[in-house]
């Protein structure tokens, strides 16, 4: 069973308790910050920060309202981290969660090449910059605890409702009963298509587009691309491999060249 | 004709080039020691910046010279090529050890450099990327060993590389050939990440396609700047003749662009005035188009500052091209900022002044430029000024 999160962006008051339990719970470092008037903080993800809360002034008009977006990693069904790193530091669990360092046997892996964060789409992976050997970081979907059958801290720390833990295919059964049934949702369920689909998912009553979502993405997911590149290699290799192969010595002139040793010397570095 | 013994001329440039090598050394030593927040000004936004995009990218593609003149002149045993085939190795193998260097440098956790080589991340474009290029590097190496035998006299061991050297060849095309093309590969990664002018399921193509057209330019500018150095004749008909070669691939390259734009109806996007479509313009007209005309008219080709001028424009639209890959094209949608801090800077600079300075050595001390007058009629040197090499 592949679980997922149904994110009501309607629902959201903006609180960040999630942001604080999430910390709490992965035992997040907190960085002091000057005081810079502004809503979200900190303002961009960061290894130390896995999930923040990003505010919108969105509609026109009378219709102005403030929207604000929980941002974690998507949990991709089919992840562009995992097909991206080279050393199988990333794994798409059956219960969900991508999660990187994925077992015990694999938890020094990663080389930290950072393909990973050239790969995501939605630019979660992170990297601890300030370490002599940094690791990537990003939100695990909280994987210890669905273990255990707990839900994830966010989800327990949300009091409006707006973060509904489950499986991923009952969630958008009702995701879609949800926008069907009250005209004032946006006609689309992000997450359910983009990129293959995602385990996170949101529905909203504002255009996804004025909150910050890359929409009218690829349905395709990203690792199927590179596949379809990656996948002539054996063919490449064996095919071109024969014809250099043939040509060399279909054009090998008859009687010997020139002799290869007579015909170079060393430079004399006269002047 | 070998008895001399080793030998290295020590002028001013050259206590430059090893000071440079030497700062280098150290900031290596300190980014490896407090990591890499601490020399680079890289960030979340940016996870690759100078190492990576020119030292790496620009480095391997810089190296094409090596597999398109072993093509040219060892499977396809054209002859004449011969005077460059040697120098064309060795600036390639020089070229990839940078790569591998600047890689090291740039991984975060740079101990487990070989944890690739055990588990097999088969679906990751770098792996094969990872695999070629360390494996290439090596049959390089063999490959010189040919060479460096001839000097240091070791008959079993030549004898045993003169056995391999088909199969050495032969992988030495096939495997730059597939990694050249997997570093475009890399990029195919980020749809709807970089900008569609650049995005696109042929950028393998378009990578491996210039990686090869680039060498006969490549060839060209370092055996220019050689024979200055050392006051020789260029070889000013290899050069000329190599031009078609390019110029031929570059038309090729230049349409098969266009009908790629046109396929994915993203042609009118090189003139939407933004600053992507300018670079991108740049790209093509300065660096692709003028090229194909200037290696096309006789009355410039055939001299030696025609040729000169025209393959550096192709060597720097290449780099331009990887530049525009690596950062113009992804600055849109990743946000943020980067611009290489002075370390940065520094330790490029320390790498490439020890690709001139082993070049040097080795020219020196290994027969890898053809003996005065063996291509073409004997003359004094006159062209221009000489380097203080």
């Amino acid at each position: 069973m592949s679980n997922g999160v149904l994110v009501d962006i309607s629902k959201c008051i903006g609180c960040r308790s999630c942001q604080t339990a999430c910390r709490t719970w992965n035992d997040l470092p907190v960085k002091t910050s000057q005081n810079t008037n502004q809503w979200d903080v900190p303002v961009e993800l960061d290894a130390d920060t896995w999930t923040r809360v990003s505010c919108y002034l969105a509609g026109e008009g009378n219709e102005r309202r403030w929207r604000f977006v929980k941002r974690q990693c998507m949990h991709c069904n089919e992840p562009a981290c995992e097909s991206a790193c080279f050393t199988h530091s990333f794994l798409k669990t059956e219960e969900g969660p991508v999660i990187y360092k994925p077992t015990e046997l694999n938890k020094d892996y990663c080389v930290g090449c950072r393909y990973c964060m050239i790969a995501c789409p939605f630019n979660v992976p992170k990297f601890q910059y300030e370490k002599t050997f940094p690791y990537v970081q990003k939100c695990r979907f909280c994987y210890d605890r669905l273990l255990e059958n707990e839900r994830p801290a966010c989800i327990t720390a949300c009091p409006t409702g707006a973060l509904k833990y489950g499986d991923r295919q009952t969630l958008l059964a009702e995701a879609r009963q949800r926008i069907n049934s009250n005209s004032n949702y946006v006609k689309h369920i992000y997450g359910e298509k983009e990129y293959g689909g995602t385990s996170w998912m949101y529905i909203s009553d504002v255009p996804f587009e004025q909150l910050g979502f890359k929409t009218s993405v690829s349905e395709k997911s990203i690792p199927s691309y590179t596949w379809q590149a990656l996948k002539w290699t054996p063919y490449i290799f064996a095919g071109w491999g024969a014809m250099l192969t043939a040509m060399r010595f279909f054009t090998k002139p008859k009687e010997e060249g020139h002799n290869e040793a007579e015909m170079y010397a060393p430079v004399d570095p006269k002047e | 004709m070998y008895g001399r013994n080793w030998s290295f001329r020590i002028t001013w440039f050259r206590i430059l080039l090893i000071i440079s090598v030497l700062i280098a050394a150290a900031a290596s030593l300190y980014r490896f020691i407090y990591g890499l927040g601490a020399v680079t000004n890289l960030n979340d936004q940016w996870p690759w910046g100078l190492w990576i995009g020119f030292d790496l990218l620009c480095g391997i593609a810089l190296a094409g010279g090596g597999f398109s003149t072993a093509l040219v002149v060892h499977v396809l045993h054209r002859d004449k090529y011969l005077p460059i085939a040697r120098a064309a190795l060795l600036t390639s193998l020089l070229g990839y050890i940078i790569s591998l260097a600047s890689l090291l440098l740039d991984i975060g956790r740079w101990f487990n450099f070989w944890r690739p080589f055990f588990y097999w991340g088969f679906h990751s474009v770098l792996f094969e990327v990872f695999w070629c290029i360390s494996i290439y590097t090596t049959i390089q190496v063999l490959e010189f060993g040919d060479i460096f035998f001839e000097k240091v006299k070791c008959p079993s061991l030549k004898k045993i590389l003169g056995y391999m050297i088909t199969p050495l060849l032969i992988l030495g095309i096939v495997l730059p050939t597939l990694h050249q093309s997997s570093l475009g590969s890399l990029f195919i990664v980020a749809v709807d990440k970089l900008y569609p002018l650049w995005w696109s399921m042929l950028l393998p193509f378009f990578f491996v396609w210039s990686a090869f057209f680039l060498g006969p330019a490549m060839v060209t500018i370092e055996g220019t700047i050689a024979s200055r150095a050392y006051g020789r004749d260029p070889e000013l008909p290899v050069f000329q003749s190599m031009t078609r070669i390019t110029t031929w691939m570059m038309i090729i390259y230049f349409i098969i662009k266009m009908i790629d734009l046109n396929y994915r109806g993203v042609f009118g996007m090189a003139f939407n005035g933004s600053h992507e479509s300018n670079m991108f313009l740049i790209e093509m007209i300065v660096f692709v188009l003028l090229p194909i005309f200037m290696y096309a008219i006789p009355s410039i080709r055939n001299k030696l500052w025609g040729v000169v001028t025209a393959s550096v424009l192709v060597v720097v639209g290449v780099v331009f091209n990887r530049m525009n890959v690596v950062f113009t094209g992804m600055a849109r949608s990743v946000g943020g900022s980067y611009f290489p801090s002075a370390w940065e800077f520094l330790i490029t600079l320390g790498m490439w002044s020890f690709l001139a300075l082993a070049y040097l050595f080795i020219v020196e001390n290994f027969a890898i430029l053809p003996k005065e007058g063996h291509a073409h009629s004997n003359s004094t040197a006159t062209y221009g000024t000489h380097f203080p090499a």
